[in-house]
C-alpha cells in the first residue's frame, strides 16, 4: 500500500468551501435568537461617568440592555494574559484588570462599554445609538516609544510598563563587543498588523433552561481553551455546563486565539435574558477590536570582525501591548521573539531586552509568526547591513557563522535538533540564480528602473511545547495536545483531535496520517474537531503545533489501536501475539498466513463472544470496544529554517516597488502533504510581503484608528506577488516519530526581511521602514538622484 | 441600515416626483448602499433609477459619445464604439475599483457623487463634457463645484453625459494601493484648437491643470512639459500621500498620458 503522508491529497475541505456550504458561525440561526449589538467607546481614553440605558430600554424590539455594572455585580471575569513574565530585577509583570464590559474607564476606540439585544439586528442598532454614555475625555496614549514618559493610564502601572524583561548576559556582550572591528547597528520599526481573518469574529449562544447548559458558538482557534478560560477565569459557567464549539472558521492568523469580550458578555446575558444570542462583527468591528500583531520599535547592534565573524548582538526593544495584556500578548515579544533574535547563526554572546508597554491602542497578540517574525526581522536586517559594510557577498557571511553541527545549542534558549542552513541557502541560490543577478539589474538600469536583490535565512521555534519547558517559561498551561481514535464497530474511523482547523486542512492532513497508521482508505476517516462535548480536550491551533503536536497524539493513539488490534487478533487467529505482524490494514500469523483485516478485528471488540461461524474473543484483561486516547507532550520545540531570496524592481519616479522574484527554501523537515504545506508558505510569503510593502496600520495621535477599513488598509491582492518559486530541504526532526516540523508561518517570518533587504540593496542600502510605501520609496530615490548629481 | 421607501419608477418624471430632501437617486449603488449600511448617510426614499429604460446606452455620432447615466462602467469599457471613438474613455472605465465595481457601478452616479479621487469627472472636464440633466445641460466645468458637491439641484437627475470626441486622449492613474481610487488620476485630451488636462485626486475637487494645458497646446509633446513643476500648493495631503508626492505624480502621469496619446 503506498504511503500517503507524502502525497498531494486534493484536500477534503475544499468541495464544500468552493461551493458555498461551509458552515460558519454567523451562517447558524436558533429559534427566538436575539441580535447583541455593542456599545463601544468612540474615545482612545475616557473616563466613563454614567451610562443611562432608559431609552435604549423602551427603543422598539429591544429585550434588553447590559453595562458593565451589571457584569461586575455578577462577579463574571475578565480578559486574561497567559503568560507571567518576570522583569529583569525579579518583579512580576503588571497586568491591568480587563473587564468584558469596561465600568469606569475606557482605553481603547472599540472597547465595548454595553450591550443591546433586541428582537432584529436593526433594533438592536438603533437601541444601541439610544444608550448615552457620559464620558470625561483623558489624554490618550499612542506612541510606544513614548509611553514610558506619558501619563498613565493604568492604575498601578507606573510608566505604562508591564515589564522590563532581559533574556541573556549583558556583561558578556559587553565584553564581545569590546573585542570587535565592527559594529553594526539598526533601527528598527515592526509595523503594526491587523490580522484580517476572512471571516469577522462571532458567536451564536444558546441557553438551554432545562440543563442549564450553555452552548457557545464561536470563531475560535481553540475551544477547548476558551471553555476552560471561561469557566475559570470568567465564571460564566462550569466547565461541564459549558459548551464550545467552533464550526468552520475562515482564517485566525492568531486572532481568533483570545476569549474575547463579547464571547464573555453573550453567554453570560444569554443566561440572564433566557434567549439565544447572535453577534457577528462588522469589519469594522474587526479592525478596532480583533487583537493586532507586531508594533516593535528596536535598536539593534550586532559586533562583528573584519573577516565576518560575528562575535555579539544585542537587541533593546520597545512591545506595544496596547491597551491590555491578553492571552499571548506578553510572551510574543519575550519568549517567542529573544530565544531567536541570534537567528542561524553562531554568536557567542547575545542579550535581549523588551520593554513591554501599555498604550490606547488595540490590544496586540499573537500574529502568524508571533515574536519570530520581528526577530528575524532584527537579525537579518543587520547581517545584510553587515555584509554591505564589511564588504562581503550577503550569502558568503551567513554561511561562515552558520552552525554545522546539530543538535546546535543556540546562544540563548533553544537546542536545535536538526537541520542543513547551508544546504538550504546553496539550494535558494541556484532556484534564484543568485549569481546571475548583476546582469539583471544592469537590465534595469538601462530601463531607468532600479533593482535591489534581498536574502534572509531564518530559523524558528515552533510546534508549541513542551510543557514543562514553557510552564517554567510562565506558561499558564501546558501545551501538550490530545486525540481519540474511535473505531466504529462497522470500520469506519473518528478521529478526534484537540487542534482547530481554521485552514490549515486538517481533516485532510490528519486523516492521511491516520490511514497511513491504520492501513484504511482516507475516506473511512472522519477527522472531528472543534466542539468540547466532541473529543476528549484540546490546547488549539497556533504557533504552528498541530500536526507537530496534534498530529504525533493521533499517530500515538493509532499505535495503541494497532497494539490492542494485534492482541485481538492473535486470539482470533489462535497465535501468539508475538507471531502477528501488522501491515497494510491487516494482521497477519506469520506461521501461516492467515489474516484478520483491521475492520474484522474492529469489529469482533465490538462483539466479544462466539456464535456460530463468528468467533471473536476478546483476550483476557482487554475490554470491548476499540477506542483509544493519547496525549502528546513533545521533548522539544520544531525548528524549520530555510533561506529566501527575493528581487524587486523600483520606478524612481512614482516609487513603486515591484516584487519580482521570489525564491522560498524551506525545511519542515517530512513533509505529509506537499500541495497543502506549499499553500500554507504562500499564504505566508503573501502576509510578509504586505507587512513589508503594504499594511500600514495608523492611529492618529488622539488614539482614533485611520485605518480602519479596506479604503485606507492595504490588503495586499493577487496581482501584488510574482509566482513564488519553492524548493524544500528536509532533514526529519528528531523530537517526533513523524519527523515533522511545523510550516504555518514559516512563510510570514522569513519574508518581511527578504522584501526590505532587497528594497534597500536597490537604494543603495538607505534604511527605510516598513511598509515600504511608494512615496517612502519615491523620497528615497530623490536622494539617490540628488547625491548622482552632485558626484557628476 | 435604517430602513427606508423603495421605488422603482419607470420614468424619469415619476423618480422627480419623488424626489424629496430626504431622498436619494440609486443607480448602481456603489457609493450609496454603503454609506447607508455603514451608518453615514440614511434616506426615507431610495429611488432605484435603473429600470427607467432611456438612460442607458451608449450613442456615438460624427463628435460626440453620449453615454446614458446608468451605463454601467463595464459598458463603457467593452463599447466598441467607444473603445474606436475614445479609447481612452473605455480604458477609463475599465480600470475603475474592481469587477465587481464594474459590474454595477454607473457613470451617471459617480459623477453625480463626485468624489476627489473618482476617475470619471477628469474625462468630462478633459473632453468638454456636457451633462444633460431632466432640467437642462450643464457644461462639465460648471457641473462639478466641489467635494462631493455638483451643481444638480435637489430632484435634479442627470440623464446622459455627452462627451468632445478628441483627436487624441489618454488617462494615467496612480491608484491608492488599498481602495484603487485615483491618488492622482491624469486625462490628457487633444482637441482640434487646443489641449484640456484635467487632473482628479489631487485636489478636493476635478480641475484643469491651465498650465500644463496651455504648454501642450502649443507644443503636444512630452517634451514640452518635461521639467515643469507642478505646484503643490492646495494639493490634499493625508496618510495615503503627501501634497508633494501627489505634485510629482501629476507631472508625470501628464507626460505618461501625452506619450500615450
Amino acid at each position: 500500500m503506498a504511503s500517503l503522508v507524502g502525497s498531494r491529497v486534493e484536500r477534503k475541505e475544499d468541495g464544500r468551501f468552493i461551493t458555498g456550504k461551509g458552515r460558519y458561525t454567523a451562517d447558524i440561526n436558533i429559534a427566538n435568537q436575539t441580535h447583541a449589538v455593542f456599545v463601544r467607546s468612540p474615545h482612545a481614553r475616557a473616563k466613563i461617568k454614567g451610562v443611562d440605558t432608559t431609552k435604549a430600554l423602551k427603543s422598539s424590539g429591544v429585550v434588553g440592555v447590559l453595562t458593565g455594572k451589571e457584569i461586575a455585580e455578577d462577579k463574571i471575569g475578565g480578559l486574561i494574559a497567559g503568560w507571567a513574565i518576570r522583569s529583569e530585577d525579579g518583579s512580576e509583570m503588571k497586568v491591568p484588570a480587563n473587564p468584558p464590559l469596561a465600568k469606569d474607564i475606557a482605553n481603547f476606540v472599540g472597547e465595548p462599554i454595553a450591550v443591546v439585544f433586541a428582537e432584529t439586528l436593526d433594533e438592536a442598532k438603533e437601541g444601541a445609538e439610544k444608550v448615552k454614555v457620559d464620558y470625561k475625555v483623558l489624554k490618550a496614549v499612542v506612541d510606544p516609544a513614548e509611553a514610558m514618559k506619558s501619563e498613565t493610564i493604568h492604575d498601578g502601572v507606573e510608566k505604562n510598563l508591564c515589564y522590563d524583561w532581559l533574556l541573556g548576559d549583558r556583561k558578556a556582550v559587553d565584553e564581545a563587543f569590546a573585542k570587535a572591528d565592527k559594529i553594526i547597528k539598526v533601527d528598527l520599526i515592526n509595523n503594526r498588523l491587523v490580522p484580517n481573518a476572512m471571516e469577522p469574529r462571532a458567536c451564536v449562544v444558546d441557553y438551554n433552561t432545562a440543563s442549564e447548559e450553555i452552548t457557545l458558538y464561536t470563531t475560535s482557534q481553540n475551544p477547548h481553551l476558551s471553555r476552560l478560560v471561561m469557566s475559570a477565569f470568567g465564571g460564566v459557567a462550569p466547565e461541564n455546563k459549558l459548551r464550545v464549539v467552533a464550526p468552520d472558521v475562515g482564517g485566525g492568523f492568531g486572532s481568533k486565539i483570545n476569549v474575547y469580550n463579547e464571547e464573555i458578555v453573550c453567554s453570560w446575558a444569554s443566561k440572564k435574558i433566557e434567549r439565544p444570542i447572535k453577534w457577528v462583527a462588522e469589519r469594522t468591528e474587526s479592525f478596532l477590536t480583533d487583537t493586532h500583531g507586531r508594533d516593535h520599535v528596536t535598536h539593534a547592534e550586532l559586533a562583528v570582525t573584519n573577516d565576518g565573524k560575528f562575535l555579539g548582538f544585542k537587541n533593546e526593544t520597545i512591545a506595544n501591548l496596547g491597551a491590555y495584556a491578553r492571552v499571548f500578548g506578553t510572551v510574543t515579544p519575550t519568549y517567542l521573539f529573544g530565544p531567536c533574535a541570534t537567528g542561524v547563526y553562531v554568536i557567542p554572546a547575545a542579550y535581549s531586552n523588551v520593554k513591554a508597554v501599555y498604550t490606547n491602542t488595540a490590544p496586540v497578540d499573537a500574529y502568524r509568526g508571533a515574536g519570530r517574525p520581528e526577530a528575524t526581522y532584527t537579525i537579518e536586517r543587520l547581517v545584510e547591513k553587515a555584509a554591505m559594510e564589511l564588504g562581503i557577498d550577503r550569502t558568503e557571511l551567513r554561511m561562515k557563522n552558520f552552525p554545522t553541527q546539530f543538535p546546535f545549542k543556540q546562544t540563548l534558549v533553544h537546542t536545535v535538533d536538526s537541520g542543513d542552513y547551508v544546504a538550504g541557502l546553496e539550494k535558494a541560490k541556484q532556484m534564484a540564480d543568485y549569481e546571475g543577478f548583476e546582469a539583471r539589474r544592469k537590465k534595469s538600469e538601462a530601463n531607468g528602473k532600479l533593482r535591489g536583490i534581498g536574502v534572509s535565512s531564518y530559523f524558528e521555534a515552533c510546534g508549541i511545547a513542551p510543557s514543562a519547558a514553557v510552564m517554567s517559561l510562565g506558561c499558564g498551561v501546558g501545551l501538550w495536545e490530545s486525540a481519540e481514535v474511535r473505531f466504529n464497530p462497522t470500520g469506519q474511523i473518528s478521529v478526534f483531535t484537540g487542534a482547530h482547523s481554521h485552514g490549515q486542512s486538517h481533516q485532510t492532513t490528519f486523516a492521511q496520517i491516520a490511514a497511513d497508521e491504520l492501513g484504511v482508505p482516507m475516506e473511512n476517516i472522519d477527522v472531528v474537531h472543534g466542539d468540547t462535548d466532541k473529543g476528549t480536550f484540546g490546547m488549539g491551533t497556533y504557533g504552528s503545533r498541530s500536526l507537530t503536536v496534534g498530529g504525533i497524539a493521533i499517530v500515538n493513539a493509532c499505535k495503541k489501536i494497532v497494539a490492542k488490534g494485534k492482541r485481538v487478533a492473535a486470539k482470533m487467529l489462535e497465535v501468539n501475539e508475538d507471531e502477528i505482524e501488522f501491515k497494510d490494514g491487516e494482521f497477519v500469523a506469520l506461521k501461516s498466513n492467515k489474516k484478520k483485516t483491521i475492520g474484522e478485528v474492529a469489529f469482533a471488540c465490538y462483539l466479544p463472544g462466539q456464535r456460530d461461524e463468528m468467533k471473536s474473543p476478546i483476550p483476557e484483561g482487554d475490554e470491548p470496544g476499540l477506542i483509544e486516547s493519547s496525549f502528546f507532550d513533545p521533548a522539544n520545540f520544531s525548528f524549520p529554517a530555510g533561506s529566501h531570496i527575493c528581487e524587486v524592481e523600483i520606478d524612481p519616479d512614482t516609487g513603486n516597488v515591484k516584487v519580482e522574484k521570489y525564491t522560498a527554501v524551506d525545511d519542515f523537515g517530512r513533509i505529509v502533504n506537499p500541495m497543502i504545506v506549499e499553500g500554507q508558505v504562500h499564504g505566508g510569503i503573501a502576509q510578509g510581503i504586505g507587512q513589508a510593502l503594504h499594511e500600514n496600520t495608523q492611529y492618529d495621535e488622539t488614539g482614533q484608528l485611520m485605518t480602519a477599513s479596506y479604503m485606507d488598509y492595504t490588503m495586499p491582492r493577487a496581482d501584488n506577488f510574482p509566482e513564488f518559486n519553492l524548493g524544500f530541504t528536509c532533514t526529519h526532526a528528531t523530537s517526533n516519530p513523524l519527523g515533522v516540523k511545523g510550516c504555518g508561518e514559516a512563510g510570514a517570518i522569513a519574508s518581511p526581511p527578504t522584501v526590505m533587504n532587497a528594497v534597500i540593496d536597490a537604494l543603495g542600502g538607505q534604511e527605510i521602514s516598513m511598509p515600504a510605501t511608494a512615496e517612502k520609496v519615491w523620497k528615497a530615490c530623490k536622494k539617490i538622484k540628488k547625491s548622482n548629481a552632485k558626484a557628476a | 441600515m435604517k430602513s427606508f421607501n423603495y421605488h422603482a419608477p419607470k420614468d424619469v418624471k415619476d423618480a422627480s416626483k419623488l424626489a424629496s430632501s430626504s431622498s436619494a437617486f440609486l443607480a448602481g449603488g456603489m457609493t450609496t448602499i454603503p454609506s447607508m449600511k455603514l451608518g453615514l448617510a440614511s434616506y426615507k426614499d431610495v429611488i432605484d433609477i435603473k429600470n427607467i429604460k432611456k438612460l442607458s446606452g451608449i450613442k456615438v455620432s460624427g463628435k460626440t459619445v453620449t453615454v446614458g447615466a446608468t451605463t454601467k462602467h463595464v459598458e463603457v469599457a467593452s463599447s466598441k464604439e467607444v473603445q474606436k471613438a475614445i479609447p481612452a474613455l473605455a480604458k477609463l472605465a475599465g480600470n475603475i475599483g474592481d469587477a465587481q465595481v464594474r459590474n454595477r457601478g454607473t457613470i451617471g452616479g459617480s459623477i453625480s457623487n463626485n468624489d476627489p479621487s473618482a476617475c470619471y469627472p477628469s474625462a468630462c472636464m478633459a473632453l468638454n463634457a456636457v451633462i444633460h440633466t431632466n432640467k437642462r445641460k450643464i457644461d462639465a466645468e460648471k457641473f462639478f463645484v466641489g467635494m462631493f458637491e455638483t451643481a444638480l439641484k435637489n430632484g435634479e437627475l442627470v440623464e446622459a453625459i455627452e462627451f468632445q470626441i478628441p483627436e487624441k486622449a489618454d488617462y494615467q492613474k496612480h491608484p491608492n494601493p488599498a481602495s484603487r481610487y485615483a491618488i492622482i488620476g491624469v486625462f490628457v485630451a487633444k482637441h482640434k484648437k487646443d489641449v484640456n488636462v484635467a487632473v482628479t485626486g489631487a485636489k478636493s475637487c476635478v480641475y484643469i491643470d491651465k498650465d500644463l494645458s496651455k504648454k501642450l497646446s502649443s507644443s503636444f509633446s512630452a517634451a514640452a512639459i518635461e521639467g515643469m513643476e507642478v505646484k503643490s500648493s492646495g494639493m490634499n495631503s493625508d496618510m495615503h500621500a503627501s501634497a508633494e508626492y501627489r505634485a510629482n505624480l501629476v507631472s508625470l502621469y501628464a507626460k505618461k498620458a501625452v506619450e500615450a496619446c
